[in-house]
């Protein structure tokens, strides 16, 4: 099992958290605008890259606050981990 | 040391007997193909057999990073079945059922299908009312479907804990008589062979790398002249996308977005043990399956792993939630020890049905998506692959699984039928 560094717990078993998908989607500001297809991009298609990828997570059975992470989905490594509305940290390695 | 049948002076190994005859060829990929399949996994292999069987196409490569079949097709745990809920998943499911049943033959390989029959256990009322709208649809369907109260099901399977006095009791289980498990490597080894004697080419250690295009998406025109591999460029006429749980990465080589998610998806053997469990059992509410493999190991398996992952493997308390629920299920495993477990890359959708069709780019077709299930429609896909790809025109137990109908809304939601169902 790996450790997670909750940005206000500190580091804590992944069995405490819950995953919550790719990060920074945010709500269209004015959904009624979109195309059929722009709405369905919305709702269903996030990206699935093979190496860093900025997500979120819950640290559900301990503060229960949200927070971002970057991993790398190859070796499943945090490489950082940041507040939510933060902007995506440059990480070593990654490609932001 | 020596051995009995060793003497002085030979090399180490000289008294084994000789390496026994390779079912395919290893080419060199040649410049260019009619077709070009990536991947050679279950569905590659396949496709690239019912290109030759059903339409004379063979001037075909299936292009494989690794070696053939070492992805998913060598890791899952072969549970074949067709009761799904929807009309459009019950037609590709049976027909690649039907073609089970006669695969063997088919091949003139030995494949092990045994049609040993599953319970879908249920644990609730809700899980009641479902089962029982899953068999009904699936008798409409013609799909061989029953609802077993909990005696019955402990006539099918006796080690069943069928008790009140259990945290999630078994209410009843939905029967399907004519599901069973293979012997996965089998079933590649024998498409693989078949292919290759009709003269496919089956190039092992050959990653695609991106493509070589032309025309543009935007005015309908683009197309693909060619794949660019680690060992080279290879022109093609069309190109083909089995590649499981890495079909995001080739997708984006080509600016092409698809809802797939890839997680890890573990299971796990016992050590071998005489027979006890003669169906497969599974459980969506306690989250896991069980069958027992022919030569005696328990196979389990449950859900993905949450999060996206390349890495083929997955976490330990997984496999720890797993064992819980499969113990309380089936008292007599608590001796039974955990032999080794491992994870494949299953690439997942929103709806838990696949994707597979056009792309924007004409002579490109996608075959995605399956997810945690894919091994039981491996000959279904192939035929209907196969057949669009010969043809031109989708097939039509395919045609309802394009990627459009997450812009339409006309998705095909199979939770129900598949969550940890495989
Ligand atoms: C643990 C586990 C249990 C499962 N249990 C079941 C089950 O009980 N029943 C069931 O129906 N399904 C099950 N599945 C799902 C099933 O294994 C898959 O849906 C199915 O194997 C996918 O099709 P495939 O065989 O073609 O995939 P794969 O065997 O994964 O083939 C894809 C191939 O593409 C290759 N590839 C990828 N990228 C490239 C590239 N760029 N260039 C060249 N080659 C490339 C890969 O190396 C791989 O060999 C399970 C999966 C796992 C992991
Ligand atoms: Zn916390």
């Amino acid at each position: 099992m790996q450790l997670i560094d909750c940005p206000w717990c500190g580091p804590r078993e992944e069995l405490e958290f819950h995953y919550g998908g790719q990060a920074h989607v945010s709500y269209p500001p004015d959904p009624q605008a979109l195309t059929d297809e722009q709405w369905g991009h919305f709702v269903f298609f996030r990206d699935n890259p093979k190496g860093p990828f900025p997500e979120r997570w819950v640290h559900g059975a301990g503060c229960r606050r949200w927070f971002n992470a970057v991993r790398d989905t190859r070796t499943h490594e945090f490489l950082a981990v940041y507040p939510i509305g933060a902007a995506r940290p440059g990480v070593p390695g990654g490609d932001a | 040391m020596s051995t009995a049948h060793a003497t002085a002076g030979d090399p180490p190994g000289a008294h084994l007997p000789e390496h026994p005859d390779f079912l395919w060829r290893t080419p060199e990929p040649q410049r260019s193909y009619d077709v070009v399949i990536v991947g050679g996994g279950g569905h590659g292999l396949a496709t690239a057999h019912y290109l030759a069987r059903n339409h004379g196409i063979t001037n075909v490569a299936v292009v494989e990073k690794g070696w053939l079949a070492g992805g998913n097709m060598a890791r899952n745990t072969t549970l074949i079945r067709s009761n799904y809920l929807w009309d459009e998943s019950a037609a590709i499911y049976e027909h690649a059922l039907k073609l089970w049943e006669g695969l063997e033959e088919d091949l003139g390989y030995p494949i092990l299908f045994s049609q040993r029959g599953v319970l879908n256990l249920a644990h609730t009322e809700q899980d009641v009312r479902d089962s029982v709208r899953r068999v009904e649809a699936n008798k409409l369907n013609g799909i061989d479907a029953e609802w077993l109260g909990p005696d019955d099901v402990a006539k099918i399977c006796p080690i069943l804990n069928i008790s009140d006095d259990i945290r999630y009791p078994v209410l009843g289980a939905t029967y399907q008589p004519r599901a069973g498990i293979a012997k996965h490597d089998y079933v590649a080894w024998g498409f693989a062979r078949r292919a290759d004697e009709a003269g496919i080419d089956l190039i092992q250690d050959c990653e695609v790398l991106g493509f070589t295009t032309e025309g543009s998406v935007d005015d309908g025109t683009a197309r693909v002249t060619g794949v660019r591999t680690s060992r080279g460029d290879i022109a093609c006429g069309q190109v083909a996308l089995c590649s499981a749980g890495h079909t995001s990465t080739l997708l984006d080589q080509l600016g092409v977005r698809a809802p797939l998610q890839s997680h890890p998806l573990q299971a796990l053997v016992s050590e071998l043990l005489e027979p006890v469990h003669p169906t497969i059992v599974m459980s969506n509410a306690v989250h896991v399956y069980v069958s027992q493999a022919h030569k005696g190991e328990l196979v389990m398996g449950a859900g993905v792993d949450s999060y996206n992952g390349y890495g083929q493997r997955g976490a330990f308390h997984i496999i720890e939630r797993q064992m819980a629920a499969a113990v309380e299920l089936f008292p007599i495993f608590s001796r039974a020890h955990l032999l080794r477990s491992w994870a494949g890359i299953v690439d997942v959708t929103p709806d838990a049905s696949p994707i597979v069709g056009r792309t924007p780019y004409a002579n490109v077709l996608v075959n995605s998506g399956w997810g945690t299930g894919g091994f039981k429609s491996t000959p279904g896909l192939g035929w209907c692959l196969a057949h669009t790809i010969a043809t031109g025109e989708l097939h039509p137990y395919i045609a309802p699984f394009g990627i459009d109908r997450f812009v339409t809304g006309a998705l095909v939601d199979e939770h129900g039928a598949a969550a940890v169902a495989h």
